[in-house]
């Protein structure tokens, strides 16, 4: 913790435990940190993020009592869950609802910070952190998602295992590594389970680091300027528990709205047919968070050659893997692709206008992978995949240089809040007074 | 510093209006303890028996072909019960037991009251001297005893025998000698005719 | 110059409209990729749309329409389709169809009613049924008439003997209305929707059509309908929906219900037995959303009270 902390233990017991165990000290830092004054409700996602895992492992846990990981047991064990377990129903809706929840929260977790710069210098390690936390939240989900081992559990994972098979010379022994067998089976599923079950634990892990990589530059804010003196700070507690904790409270309204009305609205309803490893469904698409990505896999359907040659350098199929794992892997480097000094996007008309387009071009591939794979879509598509790439590589790079001065930059935290005040201020007198 | 407020500063507010800013803090905390504890309920009710668990709560047995001198082993709820059809000699055996050697004197019979003393007639439905029919699980630690199905004798009161820490029962089940404190439990029992049973 | 009056537009954003333009088609698409359109052909037809008690978030199973599905489903479907995932004492369960709160008068006080394994009317449903038990002490499998612990039977001993009997294994019925998109509206309109099928298909022998079900009629078209290309000629559609194995199933009058106030015509056959399939797919729905509403209420005051708490101490920051 990078600021000064002002606790003094009290009592005998907390000189005691200072000196061995400083709980009370590091809890007490966290307590106090200086926070900018001026964060909005796009900064309560991070602690709606850290409630979302804690539900997300409390139902898997309870649920893990109940499900069989056994090719012939599992879609049974889930409707045993459904409807004969105490609650069960409450807690297996609670649960698969929760990771839309979640990737709700970290979409809009991400967007925030893709908008007011919070991945810049010097905070790059928290948002690689975070792009780490979005990779495991993936592998998790898709891997919770195989479980009830419906037509879509098993065809989703019969096609994401198989995008290894695209790895020259090694993907097929991958593949083969993945299954534990020669199809998705019952060696999979179990696997799948172990790793349902313990890569969430791993991501409390990566959270604390994300979480304490915050803790030594501090947040950043609106304005993007730094905290230059205390009256540009306010202490985490009371001020940001209380309104994280009402942010969350209203998140959890709509939580509850699914779980409790609304529960398959985003399931797919051949799930809830038994897998049958000879059938394979019409029409198979992931769950909606993964929409964009694999519209982009889909979207790289012809093979890279040598010019003038008809030597294929990337097959279609290996293009598209590296596509889809690149637009993750991209992120990891996006500190370096924006170099603009100003961090908020406030500030940056220019910028904000390209990023206004990105966030329709990844709502539009959302858009488009969850349409069958054909003609327009697959042009539409390939459009859309370069627009994405085109952003990170040239568009930010650019703006970079040319966006250097910023539009009207407030020198600090204390004088933009002050100024939006008057404005307020100004706004209500002159209502109050009306023109003659 | 006045920025800095922290919140021994808003607790400590003057005056009335203080203490009514004090409370809305106190409720918005307790209600997310009500929250926390509501949430605490089917958290921990899933582990309670399951519907399909409880209605597996009672067993019918046919018990037409045991033999007398001979004890059969069915399943309720997960656990053994022995079905013991006593010979002539070992119902007198059993009546030739004085009361005051018994080491639990309690009948553990859920049939009878509760605290009922364990007589011959306690331990046993009203008119089926022959049968006894208990929970063949070692009032001790857990453990299954052997009746005369695996030891013949059925241990030195020709009852049953466990062998986990030598606890030894009569053929009414009850604890002669060993560490077990308590008679082996009679299920509530029910018989629906002289060849059907019903436990549970 | 158009991209210059674009970007002074653009000044005007904020992340609040440059989210909210975003957000709303993103939602709009995740709650619509549910019922995304079937492959190519024809097309499917959109199913009925029924006014289901159970719709809304009020909504609630109609018990009787319940009982009377579970009857169509018992003389009708049963004969082909299994229901593995319930047992007879799911029928007497709170929320049932055939759950009682007590006793009738005259009953023993020792049995509890309310307990589905003790509930006499599941107790004769199940009793009507023969189950496979076993093996018995000679090794042989013997049937004994059902408990409620029991689940419903499978028609068919195995999958071979199902295909012999249809030509394919007619699929199990447990979660039909959740397994297919539109749920009970769908099963509702195919039970209703059968019809024949246009003149310009040949959809062969011992198949039924239906515009409901998911299918592909493009290659049924008579040859004299396709120019030399083999495209459908002017004029000429692929029609909605596909064939199914299953021939019409219900028919007026072939389940005699008790109250003769309710019409037997299949219309009303197939709304009873909409009912019974919702029923039996989400069992736990009414309480499901009783439970919704405290939960709601709860977080709605929680809310408020957090947000005073949130002003109150905001409040102290004015400068």
């Amino acid at each position: 913790m990078s600021h000064e902390s002002n606790y003094v233990p009290g009592s005998a017991i907390e000189r005691f435990l200072d000196k061995r165990l400083p709980l009370i000290r590091v809890a007490s830092e966290f307590m106090e940190f200086p926070t900018p004054k001026n964060l909005n409700y796009w900064y309560t996602f991070g602690a709606i993020l850290t409630v979302m895992l804690m539900v997300q492992i409390v139902t898997g846990v309870v649920l893990a009592m109940h499900y069989t990981p056994e090719k012939t047991m599992a879609f049974a064990s889930v409707e045993h869950i459904m409807r004969d377990v105490n609650f069960g129903d409450l807690l297996r809706y609670t649960h698969a609802n929760g990771a839309s929840m979640f990737f709700i929260a970290v979409y809009l977790h991400m967007f925030r910070g893709l908008y007011y710069g919070s991945f810049k210098e010097p905070r790059e390690v928290i948002w690689m952190l975070g792009v780490l936390i979005f990779l495991i939240m993936m592998g998790t989900a898709f891997m919770g998602y195989v479980l009830p081992w419906g037509q879509m559990s098993y065809w989703g994972a019969t096609v994401i295992t198989s995008l290894f098979s695209a790895i020259p010379v090694v993907g097929d022994s991958i593949k083969t590594l993945l299954w534990g067998g020669f199809s998705v089976d019952n060696p999979t599923l179990n696997r799948f389970f172990a790793l349902h079950f313990l890569l969430p634990f791993a991501l409390i892990g990566v959270v604390f680091l994300h979480i304490w990589a915050l803790h030594v530059p501090g947040n950043t804010n609106p304005t993007g300027v730094e905290i230059k003196s205390k009256k540009d700070a306010v202490p985490f507690h009371p001020y940001y528990t209380v309104k994280d904790g009402f942010a969350i409270v209203l998140f959890l309204i709509m939580f509850a709205v699914f779980v409790f009305y609304m529960p398959n609205a985003l399931g797919h309803t051949d799930n809830y047919i038994e897998a049958n490893p000879f059938v394979t469904p019409v029409h198979i698409v992931p769950e909606w968070y993964f929409l964009p990505f694999y519209a982009m896999l889909r979207s790289i359907t012809f093979d890279l050659t040598i010019p003038f040659t008809d030597i294929v350098l990337i097959n279609s199929k290996l293009g598209g893997v590296m596509v889809m794992f690149g637009s993750i892997i991209i992120l990891f480097f996006l500190s370096w692709l924006d170099r603009a000094k100003v961090r908020s996007m406030r500030y940056r008309p220019w910028a904000r206008f390209w990023f206004f387009l990105f966030v329709i071009d990844a709502v539009f591939l959302g858009w488009l992978g969850g349409k069958p794979a054909e003609q327009p879509y697959i042009a539409w598509a390939q459009g859309a995949t370069a627009f994405y790439f085109i952003y990170f590589l040239i568009i930010l790079p650019a703006l970079s240089m040319f966006e250097a001065q910023p539009k009207g930059l407030p020198s600090s935290i204390s004088e933009d809040v002050l100024s939006k005040k008057a404005k307020k201020q100004k706004a209500i007198e002159s209502s109050i007074q009306p023109a003659e | 510093m006045a920025d800095m407020s922290t919140s021994e500063d808003i607790a400590s507010t003057q005056g009335e209006e203080g203490t009514r800013r004090d409370f809305i803090h106190l409720l918005a905390g307790m209600t997310a303890v009500g929250a926390t504890a509501a949430v605490a309920v089917p958290l921990v009710d899933q582990m309670n028996p399951d519907a399909s668990v409880k209605a597996l709560a009672t067993k019918e047995a046919v018990i037409d072909s045991i033999e007398p001198g001979q004890v059969v082993t069915v399943v309720w709820q997960g656990k053994p019960i022995f079905i013991r059809r006593r010979t002539k000699k070992e119902i007198e055996e059993a009546k030739t037991i004085p009361m005051k050697i018994l080491k639990d004197k309690i009948a553990r019979n859920l049939n009878t009251e509760d605290k009922a003393p364990a007589t011959p007639e306690n331990r046993i439905a009203a008119g089926r001297e022959e049968w006894v029919i208990v929970v063949g699980i070692c009032t001790h630690l857990g453990c299954i005893p052997l009746g005369p199905n695996e030891t013949g004798a059925g241990g030195d009161w020709h009852g049953w025998f466990c062998p986990c820490h030598g606890s030894q029962y009569d053929n009414l089940g009850r604890i002669m000698k060993g560490p077990a404190p308590e008679n082996l439990l009679i299920p509530v029992v029910e018989f629906l005719s002289d060849t059907k049973i019903k436990i549970g | 110059m158009i991209i210059k009056i674009l970007v002074m537009k653009m000044g005007k954003l904020s992340i609040k409209r440059v989210a909210l333009s975003a957000l709303l088609p993103l939602l709009a698409g995740a709650l619509w990729t549910g019922g995304v359109a079937q492959a190519s052909g024809g097309g499917t037809r959109e199913p009925v749309e029924v006014e289901w008690s159970f719709n809304g978030p009020f909504g609630h199973y109609d018990k009787a329409a319940v009982q009377r599905g579970f009857q169509v489903y018992k003389q009708v479907c049963s004969s082909c389709h299994s229901l593995k995932f319930v047992a007879f004492r799911h029928l007497g369960e709170k929320g049932g169809p055939f759950h009682a709160d007590k006793c009738p008068a005259g009953f023993p006080d020792n049995i509890d009613c309310a307990n589905p394994v003790e509930n006499p009317a599941v107790k004769a449903i199940a009793a009507e049924y023969d189950i496979v038990d076993g093996p018995d002490e000679s090794g042989d499998m013997f049937t004994r008439p059902g408990t409620p612990a029991d689940y419903f039977p499978n028609p068919y001993p195995n999958k071979q003997m199902a295909i012999l009997a249809n030509g394919v294994v007619p699929p199990d019925l447990s979660l039909m209305a959740k397994a297919r998109a539109g749920g009970p509206d769908y099963i509702y309109s195919l039970l209703t929707g059968f019809e024949e099928a246009p003149d310009h298909v040949d959809i062969g022998p011992g198949v039924y059509y239906n515009p409901y079900f998911p299918g592909d009629l493009s290659s049924a078209i008579k040859p004299e309908y396709l120019d030399e290309h083999g495209h459908p000629k002017e004029g000429i559609h692929v029609p909605e929906g596909g064939v199914l194995k299953m021939k019409p199933p219900l028919v007026d009058n072939i389940v005699d219900y008790a109250d003769e106030e309710i019409p037997e015509t299949v219309d009303q056959y197939a709304k009873d037995v909409g009912q019974f399939l919702m029923w039996v797919a989400e069992p736990k729905m009414e309480s499901r959303k009783q439970t919704g509403l405290m939960v709601l209420v709860y977080l709605l005051i929680f809310g408020g009270i957090v947000y005073a708490s949130y002003r109150q101490i905001w409040s102290k920051d004015e400068h």
